[in-house]
């Protein structure tokens, strides 16, 4: 049946997509899973089958065309089949954070109108049942992992594999309806419902058609080369668009095999078992695993810690030239070939990575000391930007190309302007139809022309093509005396010291610049340990004399480093302080892909912004934090304020 | 107390089956010591039974008693409908009881898998011939025996630490394994010695979840020994108490706690 799915164009949806495979690749592994310490696997045919059976199930529990289908859960190979099922019955899936709290599911999960949910386990499940009252549409709840769940009420509660049971007994009657629904299946029919994360406001439904799915998924496939037989490691939430996008969209268009790790405390081993050739990171998680490298050398011995860093130090001059094949001295070539055979290649398979032919990462930007770091060791990381609206790609790095100040050249197909006051926009097949029940932010985002907004600042590099961004087009703004406020650029400076986590900064509209800085609890209480300094928590490490020295001296190395820069000179940070908690995404300071929510942060801490406005030497303060199972407390603390030292900026002293 | 010939109903609507372990008049001595006297209860298929009393009540050794390491010079144990005669430890394992113990008994050099290994020990049939050679069906049995417990180590969410040595665990994460050796010999009966002893609220909080899935998915008859009253009343379904020696109360939780005696020997009584 599946050549009547399939138009002269190729497949038009992701189902159609499926069928291929199925035949195509048909004994290829699609999807592994490790469970009980084994990496079990299903290849193309069975993933089918299995999805098939589990569409049958649902039409048989009654899922109609144009239903909303949401799907809650870590990353494993049912829920991705759950998000392809659902398409095939004519459904839209709907993937939800999975850490996201139940009154974030119930906005929603009601906004939607989901009549099904497909829950990964009794977590998920619990939330949803506590919310399920608020719900005017929903229906029936599936489960995939049982456990905890049978004395649950089963009226409105199916197993997965139950429902798929039911599907294959009922296979006779179905299939016939099965097959007309993906028959109607178009390159403008839905392919999947996105909520984006949601600096500012309510989430809003990012509709996605087979269209942005496919085209994407086949335009940034041949961009990196992806091959049928490269592995994955799918770890990041379903719910976000790039995950959506490798572990569906591009696996099902090259066919490679997506695997799911055994639990997320369990992620680094499976990382290393598989060895993943297409490999996607946040910068966290790359900053995560220097920091504990680096940790870790402090505790080898002398003779391995100085041929690390010797080798490292090679490595750092010549490695990005021989990854981006430039010419290098058959000496340099020579000594790098041995620091990769005593040193790089046993880091790379400790770190998993190996294998790693094509890396990105994104959303944040990355320090460049940890960029080039992973560089010089021959993995060839790579940067990108994208959003869910554009179905992730706008730009990314083509390989030989790459530096850690650019976002790189754009995408196949991807056209991109600058508007007069320095916003990216970006037009390409990728361009979302529309956000679900939201003309007006639809329109206020994509014009008649199909040019999307992107909200950031950023210009195209002369000569080279490259785009590089500063800042998101809303935060930039004007000082009191008319120079350039910039807060990400700032921030993104700070944050590249392993000591500070997250730091906010303030300015807009005022005189001087001042930050609200976190300490990275890792990194920090390693130091700690390292000069036997006592605390007993996070709040008084953070407000200890020496830990606000060292912040101290970080903020103003940063201000050196922007006082050079003519047009950000301003924005240098005169007063700071260490605050008592980290930002969470809990409270809602963050939103779930931990991008920093300025207004709220600014309405919550009002009183200390105040205190490093007055004057002031310290403030004390009572702040509420919501715990992961939704109670609250609240912790008070008194904080210091710490004035830095800034630089001397010659434009302004003219101007007084 | 109702009539519960063949079991019962919880409060959360579990069935409770049969009468499985039965004592009967049990009075153990060591020296002239009595450390049980003139004890009888019985444990219900499927149901959790706690053993609690003060420091020195005689607890630990009603547990080794049931475990089969001390015999009691009085009285009598009936398992699943008949007599036990006096009997090794191992053998009473091999009969379906298994236990943790207050002090963790772990093998601290080996991994967390090969300890849960260790538990399916009473389940090997193969001997030391075949074991050494290696093919056919040791081969097939080790098989069998590390899908249980994998099936274990996954239940009890401890599959980042598979491979790590015990001696680095943390002691509540020991107790965790502990749990998982114990089930790992698929018992019918489940003896835990202060499973929560030494552990956070966060760590207790785990481990009453823990031991209600196991109760619920595997359906395990559990008895816990047990200082916290607050998770006995919690997790139990019915209540032994004692104190020097002696039983002084049994009934669901909500009739121990009423109980004149038991909130003597917990509270303490007025002297004149």
């Amino acid at each position: 049946m599946a050549h009547t799915l399939v138009s002269a164009d190729g497949p038009q949806s992701v189902p159609a997509l499926l069928h291929r495979n199925a035949k195509q690749f048909a004994n290829a592994p699609a999807y592994r899973e490790k469970e009980y310490g084994i990496w079990q696997s299903w290849t193309w045919a069975q993933t089918r089958d299995e999805v098939e059976a589990l569409a049958l199930g649902l039409l048989e529990l009654g899922a109609n065309e144009g239903d909303f289908i949401a799907i809650i859960g870590r990353n494993r190979p049912y829920l991705y089949w759950a998000m392809m099922a659902a398409e095939m019955v004519g459904a839209v899936p709907v993937p939800l954070y999975q850490d996201a709290n139940a009154e974030e599911m119930a906005y929603v999960l009601d906004h939607c109108g989901a009549r099904f949910v497909i829950a990964g386990d009794q977590e998920q499940v619990d939330k949803v049942l506590d919310v399920q009252d608020q719900l005017t549409q929903f229906e029936r709840m599936l489960y995939v992992d049982a456990r905890g769940l049978r004395k649950y009420d089963h009226a409105a509660l199916d197993q997965y594999s139950a429902v798929q049971d039911m599907g294959r007994k009922a296979r006779d009657t179905h299939i016939k309806e099965l097959e007309a629904r993906q028959a109607k299946l178009d390159y403008d029919s839905t392919g999947v419902m996105l909520y984006t994360s949601g600096t500012t406001g309510k989430p809003k439904g990012v509709v996605l058609s087979n269209r942005n799915i496919i085209e994407t998924a086949k335009s940034s496939s041949a961009f990196d080369k992806l091959r049928q037989t490269d592995d994955i490691l799918a770890y990041l939430p379903m719910a976000w668009v790039g995950d959506f996008i490798f572990s569906v969209g591009q696996a099902l268009w090259t066919g490679f095999c997506t695997n799911c790790p055994e639990s997320a405390d369990t992620m680094h081993v499976d990382l290393r078992e598989i060895g993943p050739t297409y490999y996607f990171a946040p910068p966290r998680v790359f900053e995560t695993q220097l920091t504990s490298v680096m940790i870790r050398m402090e505790d080898a011995s002398r003779f391995k810690k100085w041929l690390f860093d010797k080798f490292m130090a090679h490595a750092r001059k010549v490695g990005p030239a021989i990854l981006d094949g430039k010419s290098v001295g058959a000496m340099d070539r020579a000594k790098y070939a041995l620091g990769e055979l005593m040193i790089y290649g046993p880091l790379k398979n400790t770190l998993g990575l190996s294998r790693v032919r094509v890396g990105y990462t994104a959303g944040e930007a990355i320090g460049p000391e940890i960029f080039d770091f992973y560089r010089s060791l021959g993995i060839n990381l790579k940067q990108l930007y994208g959003q869910t609206e554009a179905t992730v790609f706008i730009t990314a790095q083509p390989d030989g190309e790459v530096r850690s100040d650019t976002v790189g050249v754009t995408c196949p197909g991807v056209e991109l302007k600058i508007a007069e006051n320095g916003e990216v926009f970006y037009r390409s097949p990728g361009v979302f139809v529309e956000y679900y029940k939201n003309p007006e932010s639809t329109a206020d985002t994509k014009d008649a022309e199909g040019w999307v907004a992107t909200g950031d600042a950023g210009f195209i590099e002369e000569g080279t093509g490259h785009l590089r961004i500063i800042d998101r087009a809303k935060d930039v703004g004007k000082m009191a005396n008319g120079s350039l406020f910039a807060p990400k650029y700032v921030e993104n400076k700070l944050k590249f010291f392993p000591n500070i986590l997250e730091a906010v900064v303030f300015g807009n509209g005022r005189d001087e610049c001042t930050a609200f800085i976190n300490i990275d609890l890792t990194a920090v209480g390693n130091w700690a340990e390292r000069n036997n300094i006592g605390y007993a928590s996070y709040q008084e490490l953070a407000r200890h004399p020496q830990v606000m020295d060292t912040i101290q001296s970080h903020v103003e190395e940063v201000n050196a480093s922007i006082a050079e820069d003519e047009m950000l000179s301003g924005c240098q940070v005169h007063r700071f302080v260490v605050l008592h908690k980290e930002l969470d995404a809990d409270d809602g300071e963050l939103t779930r892909t931990r991008k920093v929510r300025r207004k709220v942060i600014g309405e919550k801490f009002d009183d200390i912004i105040t205190a490093l406005y007055d004057g002031s030497p310290s403030v004390s303060t009572v702040t509420e934090v919501t715990y992961e199972d939704g109670r609250k407390g609240s912790i008070s603390a008194t904080l210091e304020v710490r004035d830095a030292k800034v630089f001397a900026d010659t434009r302004k002293m003219a101007a007084q | 107390m109702k009539d519960m010939t063949d079991g019962y109903v919880t409060a959360d609507g579990r069935q409770i089956g049969p009468v499985v372990m039965e004592m009967k008049n049990i009075t153990l001595r060591f020296g002239g010591v009595e450390a049980i006297k003139d004890i009888s209860f019985d444990i219900r298929q499927g149901e959790i039974r706690a053993i609690i009393g003060p420091n020195g009540a005689g607890k630990s050794s009603m547990l080794n008693v049931i475990s089969g390491f001390y015999v009691p010079q009085e009285g009598e144990v009936w398992y699943k409908g008949s007599r036990r005669p006096a009997m090794k430890p191992f053998e009473v394992a091999q009969q379906g009881i298994a236990r943790t113990f207050q002090n963790i008994a772990l093998f601290e050099g080996m991994s967390v898998l090969d300890n849960v290994m260790t538990g399916r020990l009473t389940n090997m049939k193969t001997g030391m011939f075949w074991q050494s050679i290696w093919k056919g069906k040791a081969e097939r049995e080790e098989t069998a025996n590390r899908e249980v417990a994998e099936k274990i180590i996954d239940f009890l969410e401890i599959q980042a630490i598979r491979k790590t040595p015990v001696s680095r665990l943390s002691y509540g994460l020991k107790k965790r394994v502990e749990l998982a050796r114990a089930l790992a010999a698929e018992p019918s009966i489940l003896l835990l010695d202060e499973p929560m002893a030494g552990m956070n609220v966060e760590e207790k909080e785990d481990m009453s979840r823990f031991i209600l899935d196991v109760n619920d998915e595997f359906g395990t008859t559990i008895a816990l020994i047990e200082h916290d009253m607050g998770v006995v009343m919690d997790l139990s379904d019915r209540v032994v108490v004692m104190d020097y020696g002696k039983k002084i109360g049994d009934g669901t939780p909500s009739e121990v706690r009423n109980n004149q005696d038991v909130i003597d020997a917990y509270l303490g009584v007025a002297h004149d």
